[in-house]
């Protein structure tokens, strides 16, 4: 019998959220207790050592070191691969996915291009006006979700920054007005001091009606409604964000990847810059991103290539096109002959018509898990559980780096290892 | 052993203006000439290289004491601007990564671009604490060059905290733990209070005004930082971009917080943005101050500076100074990036164009060259274009023939708006800065400023870190300091014929670790686990980030 050891303010990459204040307290190799885990994360804790992987070619049984020969010999007589996923895996292991995309002219894109990539393109065009989820806490008197609703996605998110928290500035609930803006009434809805219903598909118009009351100017509307809102009921919450000091916008999946898509995210980016213009308010927004280092992703591409996802290295630097190198459109359009999927679950996740084209090609997994793109793939390379039995670095939603300490033993290497490892094995080929 | 053999050195520290001698690297460093038995004894066992410089320059690598390389801010900047790296790609070479370049470029290209400068050693000049983490992520990532950054502490929630109560041995105790939590080399001070304010929804003007939850003056917080910096015998003093940087007429605020500071140390950071006067009667209400600033400056004996020299063109502006961001927004329309980081810090993003027919622009770039011309001693003024904030680095060897050649400079002004003479004096400065200046300013200065006993000179013991130029007198001036012949890090050759070499290695982050009580700790937790957003504990950044460190040891009394 070994002893029960006690882990305090351990980061959980389970969401965006990355709370760090997790406490376990382990034995023989298992959690024996957990602290402050939210529901999401308690199941997930506690499923982590189930339904490992193992390394598989063509559903045969392997060793380690022949899947990570396979995977990087298929790498190598690809003429165009992809690599994709990251967003849950360590930014060392992003780092080295984005040089071995370089050592093997790969397209490499991550899971945001189909979140809240969208949102990022639209920062290209206008900027983004954002604060550190403590900043929320402290200071923000006029909480606002737009398609978002972290009470069921990312249930500790409004009780260590929003609306439960305790903040310098502002204490509890009380201090804080809360609007939530969705297309049906969520869980966080209810906790909010106004529902907002917006018409499906119809967000755009929302915040454009929204710009152009602040501005002091009258919106069109269809028959007396935007967005099927009372123009009234718009010139209401238009007066709330006015009387906000310190206003926020958390915005989830229902404002980036519905309707106008970025085209939502550039028309809210512009309310809230709007809403800077007087001196006295200031007014920031957040991404709720869902995937616990997506936020790494992002940040790692961009210091080594300049981009931030979509990028392609058929001619040996980096070029950047959304469209075009985003992993939906290279697989729709069967433009890859092979793909490294890194701790993600594209068969899962993505449109069918890009799934179906992963069965056709060469298709190499790393991920802990079984999941439905294992299920199929060619090569599957077992790995070490993120914040549990590896460490390394993640960065939350608001661009926070977290270090994260692992605190079980694993028979596997971690994603940045084997990354590293089928890189060596293509730059020394 | 390595010789080079037959240089012309320039090395202001130890006194060499043009001196034709040999210099000697070993272990990385420089070494002392071996006596005669002993390059002998080299030679018969094949330890001794030589190279022939056949009397080029030799000068010690560059010393950038303001950019901003690496971090949150940075790449926010790589984010927002795909448009600026677009035509600017640079392939994969044998080991060395690919990336991008133009005013942002990416990690790699920042490396590269610096040592086939010939820089050697860069001060990242702005790191928000708790994201340090990822500064040095960046700088993993940060091929050849030293680095180092300035953690921000000018509207730190502890330090306005301590100062307000008076307690200037938990301030110093703060800072100190701060420094090294968070692996800096100093400590940068933006807009003190002014930030805290634009957070608060106020705005601040000069150094007098209380303001902010605090109820200081930046006045109480800047006199109580220095304090705390020469205390902590910190290397580098107080790195302070002043408050109401940028805005017309705010010469008067950079003299005040001259004066002020007078009996510390100090360093003020791109003062070229700090030097504007204003004009009620013209029609752009817009002057330059070079006269009262250069004169302030002439008279003090510590202070030093360094200039933010504006480059036509494209750039990128940012800064921890959140409201200075958004002006500038306001003023251009330009897209616009702000961050406002819990408890310690704000900043932004907003692109730029500098434009040579536009006459704000062109007193901006005056304002800059004057004050290099009209501070007397190089030895207080040093060459940085607060890149990319008032243009790219690589513009640095441009500066420098503007400086060496006053026909190039008049020249250059014929192309200038119309009205330029009216506002500025530099048509009439024949002021020409010799070879020996210039390595004042680009290398021995910002090293001795930032307290790097080992860098920014050629004398025995110093880091072998060199770079060897053509001569002046047959080729351009601009050609020669753009690109060098040979650079050497570390004793190791990087740059030969001006192209990299594929040895692809990183360089070492400089780093201080001044003491302090560790009860400090236990003073602040409670505030912090309230009113941060991440737990104390998960706050310093480990070992893990640390590749190669130096430390830089804190003893500035003799
Ligand atoms: S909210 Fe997210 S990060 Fe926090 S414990 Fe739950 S799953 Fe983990
Ligand atoms: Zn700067």
């Amino acid at each position: 019998m070994t002893e029960l050891k006690t882990f305090k303010n351990i980061t959980c990459t389970f969401c965006g959220a990355l709370c760090d204040n997790i406490e376990v307290k382990v034995k023989d190799n298992k959690i024996e207790e957990l602290k402050n885990a939210c529901a999401i994360s308690r199941k997930k804790y506690e499923h982590a050592l189930k339904d490992r992987t193992s390394p598989m070619i063509n559903g045969e049984e392997s060793t380690y070191q022949e899947v990570i020969e396979k995977a990087a010999e298929i790498l190598k007589n690809s003429k165009n691969p992809l690599i994709y996923g990251l967003s849950s895996t360590t930014a060392e292991a992003q780092k080295n996915a984005v040089k071995l995309a370089e050592l093997s002219g790969a397209n490499i894109d991550s899971t945001s291009s189909v979140c809240h990539g969208p949102g990022t393109m639209a920062k290209q065009l206008v900027g983004m006006i954002t604060a550190t989820l403590g900043e929320i806490k402290n200071r923000s008197d006029l909480m606002v979700f737009w398609g978002a609703n972290p009470v069921e996605a990312h249930p500790n998110h409004s009780k260590r920054y929003t609306m439960l928290s305790e903040g310098l500035f502002k204490k509890n609930r009380s201090d804080r007005e809360v609007i939530v803006f969705d297309v049906r009434k969520t869980p966080t809805a209810k906790m909010a001091d106004q529902f907002i219903r917006v018409e499906p598909g119809k967000d755009f118009e929302l915040l454009m009606a929204l710009r152009l009351i602040i501005q002091g100017k009258k919106p069109e509307t269809e028959a007396g409604k935007v967005a099927g809102l009372e123009l009234a009921e718009i010139e209401a919450a238009a007066e709330k964000l006015k009387n906000a000091r310190y206003g926020s916008i958390f915005y989830g999946m229902g404002l980036t990847m519905t309707g106008a898509k970025y085209m939502n995210t550039w028309a809210a980016m512009s309310l809230i810059r709007d809403l800077n213009n007087d001196h006295q308010r200031r007014f920031v927004m957040m991404p709720m991103r869902g995937h616990g280092n997506v936020a790494g992703s992002e940040i790692t591409m961009a210091w080594q290539t300049g981009y931030p996802f979509a990028v392609n290295f058929s001619k040996a630097y980096p070029r950047y096109n959304p469209g075009e190198y985003t992993a939906v459109d290279l697989l729709a359009n069967k433009e890859v002959d092979a793909a490294f999927i890194i701790a993600s679950d594209p068969a899962g996740n993505l449109p069918k018509k890009a799934a179906a084209h992963l069965k056709d090609i060469p298709t190499i997994i790393l991920d802990p898990h079984w999941n439905f793109t294992s299920d199929f793939a060619d090569v599957v390379i077992p790995s070490a559980l993120k914040g549990i039995t590896a460490s390394g670095t993640v960065y939350r939603m608001d661009h926070v780096p977290l270090h994260l300490r692992s605190f079980l033993e694993d028979e596997w290497p971690d994603d940045a290892a084997a990354v590293a490892q089928i890189g060596e094995l293509i730059e020394n080929a | 052993m390595l010789r080079l053999k037959n240089a012309v050195i320039y090395d202001p520290t130890n006194n060499k203006d043009g001196v034709k001698e040999d210099i000697w690297i070993e272990n990385g460093k420089i070494a002392a000439e071996p006596k005669p038995e002993v390059v002998k004894e080299l030679k018969a066992a094949d330890d001794l290289e030589e190279i022939d410089l056949n009397g080029k320059i030799v000068m010690a690598g560059g010393v950038d004491i303001h950019s901003h390389i690496a971090g949150p801010k940075v790449n926010s900047g790589r984010v927002l601007r795909p448009e600026d790296h677009r035509r600017d790609n640079v392939a994969r070479k044998g080991k060395l990564r690919s990336g991008v370049g133009s005013t942002v470029p990416s990690s790699y290209v920042t490396g590269y671009r610096y040592s086939l400068m010939g820089y050697t050693t860069v001060m990242e000049a702005a790191g928000p604490p708790m994201k340090a983490k990822h500064i040095h992520e960046e700088f993993g990532d940060l091929p050849y060059i030293d680095k180092g950054f300035l953690v921000l502490s000018g509207n730190n929630y502890f330090v306005l905290k301590f100062i307000s109560e008076n307690n200037q041995q938990a301030l110093k105790d703060y800072l100190a733990w701060l420094i090294n939590v968070t692996g800096a080399f100093g400590l940068k001070v933006v807009n003190p209070g002014g930030v805290e304010a634009w957070k608060e929804g106020k705005r601040m003007r000069g150094i007098d005004e209380k303001g902010t939850h605090f109820d200081l003056s930046p006045k109480e917080i800047l006199l109580a930082l220095a304090k705390a910096a020469d205390d902590l015998e910190l290397p580098h003093p107080i790195h302070l971009h002043t408050n109401d940087l940028g805005s017309a007429g705010n010469y008067k605020t950079a003299i005040n917080t001259m004066k002020l500071l007078e009996d510390y140390r100090l360093h003020i950071t791109h003062v070229q943005f700090s030097s504007y006067g204003k004009n009620e009667d013209s029609k752009i209400k817009f002057a330059m101050a070079t006269d009262e600033i250069a004169a302030e400056i002439n008279r003090q004996s510590k202070l030093t500076v360094d200039i933010g020299q504006l480059v036509f063109g494209e750039a990128t502006t940012m800064t921890a100074d959140g409201i200075l961001e958004y002006n500038l927004h306001k003023l251009s329309g330009n897209k616009w990036v702000n961050t406002d980081v819990e408890m310690e810090t704000g900043s932004g993003i907003v692109p730029m164009n500098y434009k040579k027919k536009n006459l704000v622009n062109d007193i901006q770039w005056a304002t800059g060259m004057e004050l290099f011309l009209k501070i007397e001693d190089p030895w207080k003024v040093f060459l940085t274009t607060d890149h990319p904030n008032a243009g790219p680095f690589t513009a640095y060897p441009w500066i420098i023939k503007l400086l060496m050649d006053k026909n190039y400079r008049k020249d250059y002004i014929s192309d200038l708006n119309d009205k330029f003479d009216e506002y500025t004096d530099l048509s009439s400065l024949d002021r020409e800065y010799s070879l020996s200046e210039i390595a004042v300013i680009s290398r021995s200065g910002p090293a001795k400023a930032l307290g790097l006993k080992n860098k920014g000179h050629l004398g025995v013991g110093a880091d072998a870190d060199i770079t060897i130029y053509n001569n002046i007198e047959d080729n351009d001036i601009a050609e020669v300091f753009a690109h060098p012949a040979y650079v050497f890090k570390s004793g190791k050759m990087i740059v030969k014929a001006g192209e990299l070499l594929d040895n692809l290695e990183i360089g070492k982050t400089l780093v201080t670790k001044p003491e302090y009580d560790q009860n400090i700790i236990e003073l602040i937790r409670e505030d912090f686990q309230k009113y941060y957003s991440i737990s104390i504990d998960n706050y310093p950044v480990t070992d893990h980030y640390y590749d190669k460190i130096e430390v830089i040891p804190c003893v500035t009394k003799e």
